[in-house]
């Protein structure tokens, strides 16, 4: 498993604002997220942090009356740049949701091969071998290793989910958007999720939506505050977690609203 | 409560059970080798079969599926896909119309267009009153399947890399495709069993052909024909024939529950 030459890489927005038609949902967020950092954006709901994230990988803009100002640069080029194919974008920028969403009518190998397969058809053994690297990325090969041909709604909700971090890794991206990965898993599930992590940010920049603080706390360095829409405060997170500089932070981790 | 609807639910499968009692009863004993493979004998004989009609509704309700499904199909995608704007509602106005459209009338549409201009009948000209009834029907059902595939599946989709047409044929058509196939069979069922359209088009054969330009029998064309006939021996071939439509029509609906069951997951 070497890392992929994506050392350099870095993800960071400039003033960037989403829209739903006129109504902003995120408004002027300026963050950067260093190449091998985990971040984690943490919020009350309806803080538009979601729908920062889907900014990052030009999904915002495939919701109805989506759009965007602003910039994304990804390795310092605007990924909103008239030029850049939205849809080439996306197989960079793995991205992982809040319900296990594996394809229902393939198997759990097609499952992992879905986002190879879209580059074009490879040799047989070196998609066996993709597959193979990806759900061992996903702390899953061992569960599943002797059925892969099965469906892959035979998996449990936690295996489900990280059938779907493997398939998201299996095109080796090189950013990792996960979407409140562990919202509907059992506390199990959510401890495997967050240790890939802590093993993944080796491979990839990992940017985390949570709404639980304990977890941005143990999984990430950097957190990101957002509330209505703006971004708060960000910064390590064992200071901004120890020490918040804005009164607000403080508020907010420490439960007293939101 | 529980028992009232179980009592109306009793209802609705006896109507079935006494249907296909009744056409065993009648029909079973006329079932023989003969009946299969052999043409219809002139009025007074004995004996004597219905191939020309089980060949003719093969070959009918066939070209009527291969012209229906693809264009049904093909609009059940567009409207689940891209039907949202004027045009959607439109195409899904109009298919719904044709869906409550009496068959007679495409019958009549058919004839006028292409029996009328000719000056003869035809399968072909059967085939395509079929063919429009069926449309509407493939159509309005493949919408609503595709339409069962949640989002969150064609967001994963994008969110591959997958182009949008990619995402449309691989995952959503892929996993509404149980409930497609389904649709299919049963509209399939629905038309082979059709007369009225048939009556002006198709127009019946008492001899076997399979010249598509010229009329052609089929079980249902048959069954009217010997039902209201004054022989009694037609009489009997009539229940038989309804009973081999019939059991084409159940085949028909048990493979769309084989075909259902087929496939993890498919989206029902």
């Amino acid at each position: 498993m070497a890392a992929p030459d994506n050392v350099r890489l870095r993800l960071e927005t400039v003033r960037l604002t989403a829209l739903f038609n006129r109504f902003a949902a995120v408004q002027e967020v300026s963050v950067l997220f260093p190449a091998h950092t985990v971040s984690a954006i943490i919020g009350p709901s309806g803080c538009g942090k979601s729908t920062f994230l889907r900014c990052l990988n030009r999904m915002h803009e495939l919701s109805q009356g989506g759009w965007v100002t602003g910039k994304v640069l990804l390795d310092e080029v605007d990924i909103y740049a008239s030029d850049v194919n939205p849809v080439q974008l996306r197989r960079r920028i793995g991205m992982v949701f809040q319900r296990p969403t594996p394809f229902p009518t393939m198997s759990i190998y097609d499952n992992v091969a879905a986002g190879l397969r879209v580059n074009g058809p490879r040799p047989r053994r070196e998609m066996d071998e993709a597959v193979e690297q990806a759900l061992r990325q996903a702390a899953l090969w061992d569960e599943v290793k002797d059925r892969l041909r099965a469906s892959a709604l035979a998996l449990s909700g936690g295996q489900q989910q990280r059938l779907c971090i493997a398939r998201a890794v299996a095109p080796q991206p090189e950013i990792l958007l996960l979407d409140e990965p562990t919202a509907s898993l059992d506390p199990a599930g959510t401890q495997r999720i967050e240790e890939l992590c802590h093993e993944l940010k080796r491979l990839y920049t990992i940017v985390i939506v949570t709404h639980n603080l304990q977890q941005a706390a143990r999984v990430s360095d950097y957190t990101a505050f957002f509330y209505m829409g703006r971004l708060v405060e960000v910064g390590r997170t064992s200071d901004l977690f120890t020490k918040p500089r804005v009164e607000q932070t403080e508020a907010y981790i420490t439960g007293r609203f939101g | 409560m529980t028992g009232l609807v179980a009592l109306l639910s009793f209802t609705a499968v006896l109507a079935l059970v006494l249907i296909v009692a009744d056409l065993i009863a009648k029909g079973a004993s006329s079932l023989d080798w003969n009946f299969f493979v052999r043409n219809p004998v002139p009025a007074g004989e004995s004996g004597g079969g219905v191939a020309n009609a089980i060949v003719g509704t093969v070959i009918i309700v066939g070209i009527a599926a291969l012209i229906g499904l693809p264009v049904g199909i093909g609009a059940g995608l567009y409207l689940a896909e891209y039907g949202s704007g004027r045009l959607g509602f439109l195409v899904r106005f109009v298919a719904d119309v044709l869906n409550g459209t009496p068959s007679i009338v495409v019958g009549i549409f058919a004839w006028t267009w292409m029996v009328k201009p000719v000056g003869r009948f035809s399968a072909l000209a059967g085939s395509a009153a079929l063919a429009i009834l069926m449309i509407p029907m493939i159509a309005r059902t493949t919408e609503e399947m595709v339409r069962l595939v949640p989002h969150s599946l064609r967001e994963a989709a994008l969110a591959l890399g997958y182009p949008r047409w990619r995402t449309s044929l691989r995952v959503v058509t892929r996993t509404a495709l149980g409930g497609i196939v389904t649709g299919c069979l049963v509209g399939v069922a629905r038309i082979a069993g059709e007369t009225a359209p048939l009556l002006f088009t198709a127009l019946g054969n008492l001899n076997f052909s399979t010249h598509l330009g010229q009329p052609m029998q089929t079980l249902s064309l048959q069954i009217y024909v010997y039902g209201t006939g004054p022989f009694d021996e037609w009489h009997r071939l009539a229940w038989a024939a309804a009973l081999v439509l019939m059991g084409l029509v159940l085949v028909l609906a048990l493979a769309a529950r084989w075909v259902t069951r087929q496939r993890y997951g498919s989206a029902r």
